[in-house]
């Protein structure tokens, strides 16, 4: 056990060492330097743009700059914004963390519970009308762009019928001091559009795999021998075939975080939703370099950790990947 | 190898998915190129104050803001998404064939090296590496759009295509081959590349819907290609703050997104199927 954690730990550092180093090089081979790039309109003497690129470290070797870079990251320090001086990167990154947390975990909950129930569904019900109708839905989900999808439901659900609201997490005019039953209701009622947003497009798969493996399982002399003892269909479905039909849905949690971290810049920018993603659309829109950098690497950062979480699972729940 | 090629696509025809897929794409195609001609040029405004109005038999998808026809914008804008997706995947496909191909087939530590930077580049989302590329330029130029986007696609194919590389290697005819003392390059071109066309068509075609769902991303971000050239994600982001007053402004530009793009996977899930039975 402790073997393999460190054998794995080991292999997501060098994977995200090696993932800070595609990103800084990225920076450095588009055309200009940072500063070019922030004082583009503005009339600057040669000697300032000097003075200001040795203040920044900017004429010192590249290799060099990524030593500096990479040194200052480690110990925590992922610079200044652009756009919000001088506020630090890493500050804002982290004050946005939570709404993204609860977002994102929201769209996982759903994802799986919604999608693990419809895929073993359809595996139940294998070629039949429900089947096919399932399939068909979930692939136009997953043909939509989010971004999109948000702005039908938001025309629907909140500019026609008035049901939910259409921005941000909170009521604004929603005293604070209120109790912690109508803030928390408050609170879901602004989650629920965003949430079922990214859920949507994002259920196919989940759907499919657990058809897949569910339908694999079906076929074993296991399942039959459970009919054969006279178990309900639920319980054979559910307690026996579901349990072994597991494992390849596990496999998606690593998959998903990428697509709901890339989803959730178009979603959390539409409705103002104060997570990583509207950071990371403001740093777009503000031009900010150091800010959009940063988040990229926090972002990166979570994919590894998600991999190995998966990874870690299905070590902890299959004995058959244990063997060396 | 064109027999089995054409035996996968008589394959995928036959399923229903298969046929539902590739008549709409046809269709989409077929829309594209006829009645381009008849409708007006999509980026004239005749009319800046005149507003958005709502379908009618003039304009059947309606007008945006600045009383442009939408129908002509959506159907131009078909040419436009599809010609960008086309290109980009066909780079990032040819890219991910030979970086997958040297390292399945040379081994050792070129393998190695490729492969965990692979890995590496995998870990970043792609749309993240896709913003920190394309803020270079205030608008980007197409053929930058096309660049970048197929520079950043070809991760997955590498490995797919090592993959197959891996088992080629190790079969009968290639070790007959090198017996015969042919030369790496002639086995990779003639014996090794061939056999992966399967998968490789496959992947192409999904990645044609992943990569129209990414520009039209882009686009809706204010980064893709610049106006008044129209561009489903652009329309879309237009329509944002018209959304509450005239929703036909931004309903009809994604529902051709998400039919476009439904349609290519379909067909691409169909060929799936026929290239490897087993995961139907």
């Amino acid at each position: 056990m402790i073997g393999w954690l460190i054998r794995r730990g080991l292999q997501a550092v060098l994977t995200f060492a090696a993932a800070i180093v595609i990103l800084f090089f990225l920076m450095r081979v588009t055309p200009g330097d940072p500063l070019m790039r922030m004082t583009e309109d503005r009339q600057i003497s040669v000697a300032e743009m000097a003075r200001l690129k040795h203040r920044f470290g900017l004429d010192q070797p590249l290799a060099l700059q990524f030593i500096t870079f990479t040194s200052a990251a480690i110990r925590g320090d992922l610079g200044v914004s652009i756009y919000r001086y001088p506020d630090r990167v890493l500050d804002l990154i982290v004050a946005r963390l939570p709404a993204s947390l609860l977002l994102g975990g929201t769209v996982l909950l759903l994802n799986f519970t919604i999608g693990v129930w419809l895929g073993v569904l359809q595996a139940a019900r294998r070629g039949q009308f429900i089947d096919r109708w399932l399939t068909r839905l979930s692939l136009s989900g997953y043909a939509m762009p989010s971004f999109w999808l948000a702005l039908v439901l938001v025309y629907f659900l909140s500019t026609r019928w008035r049901l939910l609201p259409s921005a941000q997490m909170t009521d604004p005019l929603l005293d604070p001091s209120a109790p912690f039953a109508v803030r928390t209701f408050d609170l879901l009622r602004h989650l629920l559009m965003p949430a079922f947003t990214l859920a949507i497009v994002t259920i196919a798969a989940t759907m499919q795999y657990q058809r897949t493996a569910m339908l694999e399982v079906l076929r074993l002399d296991f399942v039959l021998a459970a009919r054969a003892r006279g178990l309900t269909e639920s319980q054979v479905r559910w307690r026996h075939a579901w349990r072994n039909a597991l494992f390849p849905v596990l496999t998606l949690f690593g998959l998903w975080l990428p697509i709901l971290v890339s989803g959730s810049v178009f979603v959390e920018r539409i409705f103002n939703w104060p997570g990583l993603g509207s950071l990371a659309w403001e740093a777009i829109n503000g031009r900010d370099y150091p800010l959009l950098l940063g988040t990229s690497m926090i972002v990166t950062l979570l994919v590894i950790l998600g991999g190995v979480c998966t990874d870690l699972g299905y070590w902890l729940l299959d004995p058959r990947v244990r063997r060396p | 190898m064109r027999g089995s090629l054409k035996r996968v696509f008589a394959t995928a025809w036959h399923t229903p998915s298969g046929q539902v897929g590739a008549v709409t794409l046809l269709l989409i195609a077929l829309v594209a190129v006829t009645i381009t001609p008849f409708l007006p040029d999509p980026r004239i405004m005749p009319d800046l104050s005149g507003g958005a109005a709502p379908p009618s038999f003039a304009h059947p998808f309606g007008t945006d803001a600045f009383s442009r026809d939408i129908l002509s914008r959506v159907v131009h804008g078909a040419r436009v998404s599809l010609s960008i997706a086309a290109l980009a995947v066909a780079l990032s496909i040819s890219l991910g064939a030979a970086v997958g191909t040297t390292a399945g087939y040379f081994g050792g530590w070129v393998d190695a090296v490729l492969m965990r930077s692979v890995d590496a580049a995998m870990a970043i989302p792609r749309l993240f590496i896709l913003l920190l590329l394309v803020l270079v330029w205030e608008r980007i130029p197409p053929a930058a759009l096309v660049a970048v986007i197929g520079a950043t696609g070809w991760f997955a194919t590498s490995r797919l295509v090592r993959g197959e590389v891996l088992r080629l290697r190790e079969l009968d005819y290639i070790r007959a081959a090198k017996a015969l003392g042919a030369g790496s390059p002639g086995i990779i071109f003639r014996h090794v590349l061939p056999n992966t066309l399967g998968p490789l068509i496959v992947a192409a075609t999904l990645g044609v819907g992943e990569v129209i769902l990414l520009e039209a991303g882009l686009s809706f971000l204010g980064l893709g290609i610049a106006p008044p050239t129209p561009t489903w994600g652009g329309m879309v982001h237009d329509s944002e703050s018209l959304m509450a007053t005239a929703p036909w402004t931004g309903l009809f530009p994604g529902a051709a997104i998400v039919i476009t793009v439904l349609a290519v996977n379909l067909w691409g899930e169909a060929m799936r199927a026929a290239v490897d039975p087993r995961t139907a």
